[in-house]
């Protein structure tokens, strides 16, 4: 048995939930390989090669793999799947965009966004964002997985693997990348953060959620929002905490005039410490929250950001 | 041009499902079933392609349970031209029904095949992406925005961390994110309309497709309970307790 690790990074880092698949990967058992599909990757295969656990990273290289396009990524991966028990990816954009391409083509059951590894064969994974957590076994040949990262914790560095050079595969000519826009900002990535700060459609304004700046700045958190936020147009899309938007277990989750719909509990609820603020005391959100305090948001946001 | 939109009948967004006692799934006995939204968000896109002479023909999918005609009902009522439903009983996994929309995509030859990127049931994000590979076609997930031009399509994302555009080569398969558009109300004319338009059923053998699942669910379970916790009087309560107790700051 011998499970292959789609690298999650940017050409220059190696993303933190890669080091959550590994440890996927590690409860599975056999080999573990890494493989980073990129452009001037070999900074990402170093760093990949210091995982725990890891015994070699194989490293693919050529312009067409840069921007990640799916298609392209696909037949990298497609090239070497035959050697492997288990191709894992990260439950992320890019591995939710290119790992069922390699199911489909390999005609396996593709199993989405494990939470756990009972065997294997045997997974468990949420359905109805959250609501009932499926035990699915597969009988294919070759598993093609994706991992929710909040699932499992982060492999230990400190390895020393072998990189290997792989022959990279042509494009597949189909898509082409254009560009790209990515928010810069100082604060953490929202899925890796320890603390992350969530506003809801209580903040009222885009302008409103303004107030929620220095809170995370305290806090050195990542700022979110719920689903409902986001389509008033009060918060970036990517800052999206639910069902369909990002799911994260930071140590402390700060809902801030969030209602707590289950699509958004589905996001947040395997968090380690829930606050919730709220001027309704029915609100669902303070079923999960261990503190919760019912107060109007405009006067208790600067008051905890003073008391800090 | 014409395009596709697969559209999925589930248990209703505001529907909070119980496990079943014996752990075989979950119950959606008498429960509201309504059209995935982001397969609404697909058939709103498609609908505008055709209002906006970019499309000449929507035609909408569904694989699964004879009660599916309602939803392409829906798809009707929302624009779409005329529906084809796959009846069957048989669970269907995300590789059988890309298996099954590759042959009626081989059939109806369309430019575009607009599909929801993930459906709110069983949460798998899978089918437009296996069946852009199936068919060979390129693809775009997570869509926030489509321009089509002379037999390409450019695509706006939603990738971690922000936006990110690329252009396919047509045909090809787009997955909808929640940004792409907001579908539109079904007024009653439209769904009188909707009745007359042509509706198509086939079963999977007639496509000739094994739809047998891959997957053995072995049991569905409840996941652990998270209980509440308590409510503090004040900010200088809230600070003490995360500092003294949770210890988290």
């Amino acid at each position: 048995m011998s499970v292959l690790v789609i690298a999650e990074h940017d050409n220059v880092q190696l993303k933190g939930a890669t080091l959550n698949v590994v440890t996927a990967a590690s409860k599975i058992g056999g080999d573990i390989h890494v493989l980073v599909a990129g452009a001037n990757a070999s900074a990402v295969a170093a760093e990949a090669a210091k995982i725990s656990g890891v015994s070699k990273v194989l490293l693919a290289e050529s312009s067409d793999l840069a921007d990640g396009l799916a298609e392209n990524v696909a037949e990298q991966v497609l090239a070497l799947a035959s050697g492997y028990s288990h191709i894992l990816f990260a439950a992320t954009a890019s591995g939710k965009n290119v790992s069922p391409r390699v199911a489909a083509r390999l005609d396996v059951a593709q199993i989405s966004e494990i939470q756990a590894v009972d065997s294997a064969d045997t997974f468990q994974r949420p359905i109805y964002a959250g609501n009932a957590i499926a035990t699915v076994q597969s009988s294919d040949p070759i598993k093609v997985i994706t991992v929710r990262t909040t699932g499992f914790d982060a492999a230990a560095t400190g390895g020393s693997a072998a990189v290997e050079t792989v022959a990279a595969v042509s494009s597949a000519g189909l898509s082409t990348f254009i560009g790209r826009e990515v928010a810069k900002s100082d604060r953490p990535e929202l899925a890796g953060a320890r603390v992350v700060v969530s506003g809801g459609r209580g903040m009222g304004s885009a302008e409103n959620f303004k107030i929620l700046d220095p809170l995370a700045d305290k806090f050195g958190a990542a700022l979110g929002a719920s689903r409902a936020a986001v389509d008033a147009g009060y918060a970036p899309n990517d800052w999206q905490v639910g069902q369909t938007g990002k799911i994260v277990a930071p140590q402390l989750y700060v809902a801030i005039g969030i209602s707590g719909a289950i699509q958004h509990l589905a996001g947040m609820k395997d968090s380690k410490v829930i606050v919730a603020v709220n001027k309704d005391a029915e609100a669902p959100i303070f079923g999960v929250a261990d503190y919760g305090l019912v107060a109007d948001l405009f006067t208790a946001v600067p008051e905890i950001v003073s008391a800090l | 041009m014409k395009v596709l939109v697969p559209v999925k009948r589930v248990v209703d967004y505001n529907v909070k499902v119980r496990v079943k006692s014996d752990q075989s799934g979950v119950d959606i006995a008498n429960v509201k079933m309504s059209m995935n939204p982001f397969d609404e968000i697909a058939v709103e896109e498609a609908t505008r392609l055709k209002e906006g002479g970019k499309a000449t023909e929507v035609v909408a999918i569904s694989c699964g349970v004879a009660q599916c005609q309602e939803t392409l009902r829906t798809a009707m009522a929302i624009g779409a031209d005329r529906g084809i439903l796959v009846q069957t009983d048989v669970e269907l996994q995300p590789l059988a029904v890309a298996k099954l929309l590759k042959v009626v995509a081989e059939k109806e030859q369309p430019q575009l095949m607009i599909l929801g990127k993930q459906a709110i049931d069983d949460d798998a994000n899978q089918t437009g992406q296996m069946l852009a590979a199936l068919l060979g076609w390129s693809q775009a997930t997570f869509a926030s925005k489509i321009e089509l031009g002379d037999g390409v399509a450019r695509v706006t994302r939603e990738v971690d961390g922000g936006l990110e555009t690329i252009e396919l080569k047509l045909p090809a398969i787009v997955t909808t994110d929640l940004r792409l558009n907001e579908p539109r109300y079904v007024t009653l004319p439209n769904i009188m309309k909707a009745k007359k338009k042509q509706l198509d059923t086939f079963t999977p053998a007639d496509l000739g497709v094994d739809v047998a699942p891959r997957l053995k669910t072995l049991k569905v379970s409840e996941p652990p309970a998270r209980s509440a916790g308590i409510k503090v009087a004040d900010v200088a309560a809230l600070v003490d307790k995360l500092k003294n107790e949770a210890k988290v700051i």
